[in-house]
């Protein structure tokens, strides 16, 4: 049976990684390569390496760091921030990235999965959405979750998949940061909507959380934090162990 | 020194990486010479069944690998290059592979359950179906990764390991010197350190 895959997400500026609560107000946390490494001994099932800043400022990723990152950790890496065209995806596969993860770029150039995933193939183009309510709607945010597109979240996801992304990332800002769980409600109508795996993403406070969510939406097939796991707040083998003792399928 | 068989196909950062880090002596290369001169081949491939092969045709190097496989010398394909070592592909039509193995290679579509998503991606227990040499380091149930959407059947007696997805998988094959991984031995971990590890150290 295939595991369910806990992710940890590193956010990096200036070469750090770091985690903000609901995006703003960033700490610096630790070394990407050091922390890249323990979580890689330590039973993480991937990891999610994002320039949050990148499609803001239009910086490019430090690929040097992401370079060392990809030689010393030999579990799948997917790599995010400021990738608007081919060529992004090129750099970051050149560097060791297995996965390229599309935003903001993907809403600036339509056609930008497409190119990709005839490339590189589906299962390397990775959708990342970040969705917030509002007005009882579901919107996708853009810019790290600044800019409201006003665009509809699940057709949005929708029309991704078809377009030819392999996986998506489901961020969900009202949750993010306030680690009172994941958004089970739209995490589910996401894995309603579309066949690809789907990676939640958003709330993540303790190991209960976890277990709630591939509880409640057994479609889901992974959930990705930062700060919980950065701070040590939640060790990923204490948590795989939690989940299996819960019935849920993961590597240990 | 092992060859890895560099003919356009894929990204072999993460395959070198990994073979540096068991500090095994290793080519990248597409020349006929080097790969004859070589202890052993890898034949690494992603992307889709029709353009690896035409490239591997075009280079000239399915002969040469071949006629190295049937001198005796190890060979291991990884995920679409394990693939390519069998009789024939229906991805997208049918194709020719160096017929190495006898099988053939077809879509999870319409052959697992539909309630499955594909391509099979993720870690995935290994189900050992007999002894090899390759897995020396490996215990049963231990997770690798998995990236396909097609998958090799009517394998004969090459199957050394399956994983479970909507039914058993053909997830590694040994014949003699000739072995395959469908998963990415580069990608799982100290447990695929370790299969590459076995490799380097066979005869």
């Amino acid at each position: 049976m295939i595991t369910k895959r806990i992710i940890p997400c590193l956010d990096i500026k200036n070469g750090r990684v770091v985690k903000g609560t609901n995006f703003q107000g960033l700490n610096d946390v630790s070394s990407p390569i050091e922390l890249a490494r323990l979580y890689s001994d330590n039973l993480a099932d991937e990891l999610v390496f994002y320039d949050i800043t990148a499609s803001f400022e239009g910086r490019q990723l430090f690929t040097d760091i992401l370079t060392k990152v990809a030689s010393e950790i030999f579990i799948p890496l997917t790599v995010g921030g400021g990738i608007n065209t081919v060529d992004d995806f090129d750099r970051v596969l050149k560097c060791g990235a297995d996965k390229v993860s599309v935003n903001s770029g993907a809403i600036k150039n339509p056609s930008l999965i497409k190119e990709a995933a005839h490339k590189y193939g589906d299962q390397c183009v990775v959708l990342s959405v970040d969705i917030k309510r509002v007005d009882g709607a579901f919107h996708v945010f853009a810019k790290g979750g600044r800019e409201d597109t006003g665009i509809e979240a699940i057709n949005w996801i929708k029309q991704g998949v078809a377009n030819g992304a392999g996986e998506i990332v489901v961020n969900s800002i009202d949750t993010d940061g306030v680690k009172q769980g994941f958004d089970i409600e739209m995490l589910k109508l996401v894995c309603d909507a579309v066949n690809v795996p789907v990676i939640a993403s958003g709330g993540a406070g303790n190991m209960q959380h976890f277990v709630d969510l591939f509880k409640q939406i057994p479609d889901i097939d992974a959930g990705l934090a930062a700060s919980i796991f950065h701070f040590g707040e939640v060790a990923i083998p204490d948590l795989k162990r939690e989940l299996k003792e819960n019935n849920i399928i993961v590597r240990l | 020194m092992i060859a890895i068989v560099d003919y356009g196909v894929g990204n072999l950062f993460s395959l070198i990486s990994s073979f540096k880090r068991i500090g095994a002596d290793i080519v990248v290369t597409a020349d006929p010479n080097v790969i004859e001169a070589a202890d052993g081949i890898i034949l690494p491939g992603v992307g889709a069944f029709e353009d690896a092969a035409r490239k591997l045709h075009d280079t000239g190097l399915d002969k040469v690998v071949k006629a190295e496989a049937q001198k005796g010398k190890k060979l291991m394909g990884i995920c679409l290059g394990m693939q390519m070592l069998f009789e024939k592909s229906f991805e997208y039509g049918c194709h020719e592979g160096l017929g190495l193995l006898k099988g053939n290679i077809i879509p999870m579509k319409d052959t697992i359950p539909n309630t499955l998503k594909i391509p099979h991606i993720g870690w995935n227990a290994l189900h050992f179906t007999r002894k090899s040499d390759l897995f020396k380091y490996i215990n049963q149930n231990d997770c690798v990764y998995f990236v396909h959407s097609f998958y090799a059947t009517d394998c004969d007696d090459s199957v050394v390991a399956t994983a479970e997805y909507g039914k058993e998988l053909t997830a590694a094959v040994q014949k003699g010197n000739i072995m395959g991984c469908q998963f990415h031995p580069e990608k799982s971990g100290q447990v695929g350190l370790n299969i590459l590890r076995a490799f380097c150290e066979m005869e």
